[in-house]
């Protein structure tokens, strides 16, 4: 990931170019709930709405205590009536571990994301609004942040805190963030760079307007798509993170998704074919990503509407759209409906730097 | 070259940065971590030299100003002396390094390095035929760039190595002396290293053909690629002018890519119990062993560096607008 920002960073949202999303028939609404309704943004909303319910009411619907040992097997056996998910290797429940491990994963995920989205507004916001020497030091800082290797500098964070510590899970959603927060804050400068010498910023400046009042005012609301592609990423990050020192064993293993594929390795649950124990906790961490990814996507659609798939191969139907050179079919939902062709398709020119 | 010599200035400076961190990571977090490795490492002999070596290292115990001790660290890292390894029978942590990095290295750089082409070309390929079958991939992809990585060495293993025996699930070679370099050996070597290789190919994949992609479909609309289709170009020759500039990006987002993927393969060579820095981090993570966990950490930055250094220098020979400005 982290991979094709370059159009964030430079192409960017026009502010206030008319969004894909907004039929012209239909009320105005909200513009912050003006949300493209694309598959890919509501198969993401789903899942993680999906995933939150989990998280929520998991420890309350569960069938056994996570910790509670079962029958006197000396091998993990196998889903049945009784343990839908099978049994671990100390005969406990996998079904009821699964449903306790997502209250940890979404909660240091989101706490995660929210610390380290916060950081890079601040941070980015500053030094591409600033310039000069502060924004130097920033990016450097950012950029330096960007290059380490979050994994082994989290693991001798996370290490010396020793295991007593980091089992809060306010420490480990605050070690996350200290590693994550440098991509949205390089994408978040650059696009405050590019928004800082438009004329509206330039006639509020003129008017006489105070610096944090153009910030708040003027620059954040243009930067809210990719302030929530950033969030979005963070999570993102949060999560794999989070499983990652979860399966190391270094952060209190005990029901979390990460901690029970930990488990399963020191039991070599994958060279016995115990696939009940490792498979549910592994497809859930990639689910949970899979919804974040297809909702980042779905903004970057929103944001670069070159981008989308939708439609093209499936709903075209038997008009089947080869693209050409120089013409990149642009979708809009609500012209299919209206004239009935389906597809516009716009001139390098026009569909693309608007 | 002024490029080039801007970047490695700021290496040099990330470099300043990660040694300083590791010198003051254990001294700024609570807690004594010379205590926790001897109560983690009971029933092994400390002798006093080594106690007083360690709270040297750790910064525990000292009246040194935290200038001379920071000062001190530095003459240790430019000597190679990173401490001992308490989890490797006292070894020196530069010499457990040095026995676990080739492993590590040849693994991840040639996994990257498959990763990146084979992603890149997919990724042109999907953006070029954007509306046929190859969309379906997408969602596909999506998945995989959320999978962990560990998750899919687990399935890797289960599925090619116990079910189907196509094979080895563990190690990184069969014997455990180094016998004489034959085409015996090296064949063993390359058997055990395909399933954890295939791993961390497909999982990092995924963000190099979204990437290019993304990229390739932006670059498609620019003004050089409608001439030369105007001109009459052969198909083949246009997608090459516009695949050379959509390249560019996936290039320069190296230095983002490279340390996810080192991160996930140092996760998946657990998984396979391949006798690299990632299970050499692993137990050190089950022992204590801090020393272990600095030297590694310092090894994998300057490794990461390296590759970035690399990847601006292939940058600068790809783009010639780079060149011109120096």
């Amino acid at each position: 990931m982290g991979i094709g920002t370059d159009q964030l960073a430079g192409g960017g949202p026009a502010p206030g170019a008319e969004p894909p999303g907004a039929a012209p028939g239909r009320p105005r609404r909200n513009r912050a709930l003006r949300l493209p309704r694309s598959g890919k943004i509501l198969t993401g909303l789903g899942m993680l709405a999906f995933f939150i319910l989990w998280a929520i009411i998991g420890p309350f619907v569960r069938p056994y205590s996570p910790d509670a040992t079962f029958a006197n097997a000396p091998v993990p056996l196998p889903p049945s009536g009784a343990h839908w998910l099978g049994t671990t290797q100390v005969q406990q429940d996998v079904f009821s571990q699964l449903l306790v491990g997502g209250g940890r994963m979404i909660g240091v995920a989101l706490i995660g994301g929210v610390i380290a989205t916060a950081a890079s507004v601040v941070i980015g916001v500053t030094a591409g609004y600033l310039g000069g020497l502060a924004d130097d030091l920033l990016s450097m800082l950012a950029n330096v942040f960007l290059v380490m290797p979050a994994l082994p500098l989290l693991i001798i964070m996370v290490g010396f805190l020793g295991q007593s510590t980091s089992g809060n899970l306010f420490v480990i959603a605050l070690v996350i963030a200290v590693t994550g927060w440098a991509w949205g804050a390089r994408v978040l400068r650059a696009q405050t760079l590019s928004l800082r010498n438009r004329d509206y910023v330039d006639s509020a400046r003129i008017i006489g307007e105070r610096r944090w009042r153009i910030i708040a005012s003027e620059i954040l609301p243009n930067l809210t798509p990719i302030v929530a592609t950033s969030f979005l990423f963070t999570v993102l990050y949060a999560v794999g993170t989070y499983a990652a020192l979860a399966f190391l064993g270094l952060v209190n293993p005990n029901w979390s998704w990460g901690g029970m594929l930990f488990y399963a390795q020191l039991s070599n649950a994958e060279l016995t074919g115990y696939w009940w124990w490792f498979i549910p906790p592994g497809l859930a961490i990639a689910l949970l990503g899979t919804s974040l990814v297809l909702l980042n996507f779905g903004i970057d659609e929103f944001i670069n509407p070159r981008l989308r798939t939708a439609g093209l191969t499936r709903k075209s139907g038997r008009r089947r759209l080869r693209p050409e050179f120089a013409l990149t079919p642009v979708i809009r939902p609500e012209v299919r409906t209206g004239i009935g062709t389906g597809i516009a398709t716009g001139l390098a020119t026009e569909g693309g730097r608007r | 070259m002024r490029a080039i010599a801007r970047r490695l200035g700021f290496y040099l400076v990330t470099a300043v940065v990660a040694i300083s961190l590791d010198f003051l990571i254990p001294r700024l977090i609570p807690g004594n971590p010379v205590d926790a490795i001897l109560s983690k490492a009971q029933g092994q002999q400390f002798s006093p030299a080594t106690i007083a070596a360690m709270d040297e290292q750790f910064g525990v115990n000292t009246k040194a100003s935290l200038w001379a001790q920071y000062t001190h660290f530095w003459n240790d890292v430019l000597h190679f002396n990173f401490g001992i390894s308490v989890s490797n029978g006292f070894e020196p942590v530069s010499s457990v390094i040095r026995a676990a990095a080739p492993w590590t290295l040849g693994l991840v750089g040639v996994a990257t390095l498959i990763s990146f082409v084979f992603g890149t070309v997919i990724g042109a390929l999907v953006a070029w035929r954007r509306g046929s079958w190859l969309d379906n991939l997408l969602p596909v992809v999506t998945f995989f760039q959320a999978a962990p990585y560990f998750f899919l060495a687990f399935l890797a293993v289960d599925l090619f190595a116990i079910k189907l025996g196509w094979f080895p699930a563990e190690g990184a070679h069969q014997n455990l002396d180094f016998p004489a370099v034959s085409w015996t050996y090296i064949s063993d070597v390359l058997d055990h290293a395909v399933l954890p290789a295939l791993t961390i190919v497909v999982a990092s994949a995924a963000g190099w053909i979204v990437g290019m992609r993304n990229v390739m479909l932006t670059t498609m609309d620019e003004d050089y690629v409608l001439i030369a289709a105007a001109k009459g170009l052969p198909r083949r020759r246009v997608i090459w002018y516009a695949a050379r500039n959509a390249i560019l990006p996936s290039v320069s987002s190296f230095a983002l890519a490279i340390g996810f993927i080192v991160s996930g393969a140092l996760l998946t060579e657990i998984v396979f119990s391949y006798p690299g820095l990632g299970l050499l981090l692993v137990n050190a993570v089950a022992d204590n062993d801090y020393a272990l966990l600095q030297g590694i950490f310092l090894l994998i930055t300057f490794a990461v560096l390296l590759a970035n250094l690399i990847a601006d220098f292939v940058y600068v020979f790809l783009d010639p607008r780079i060149r011109q400005e120096a």
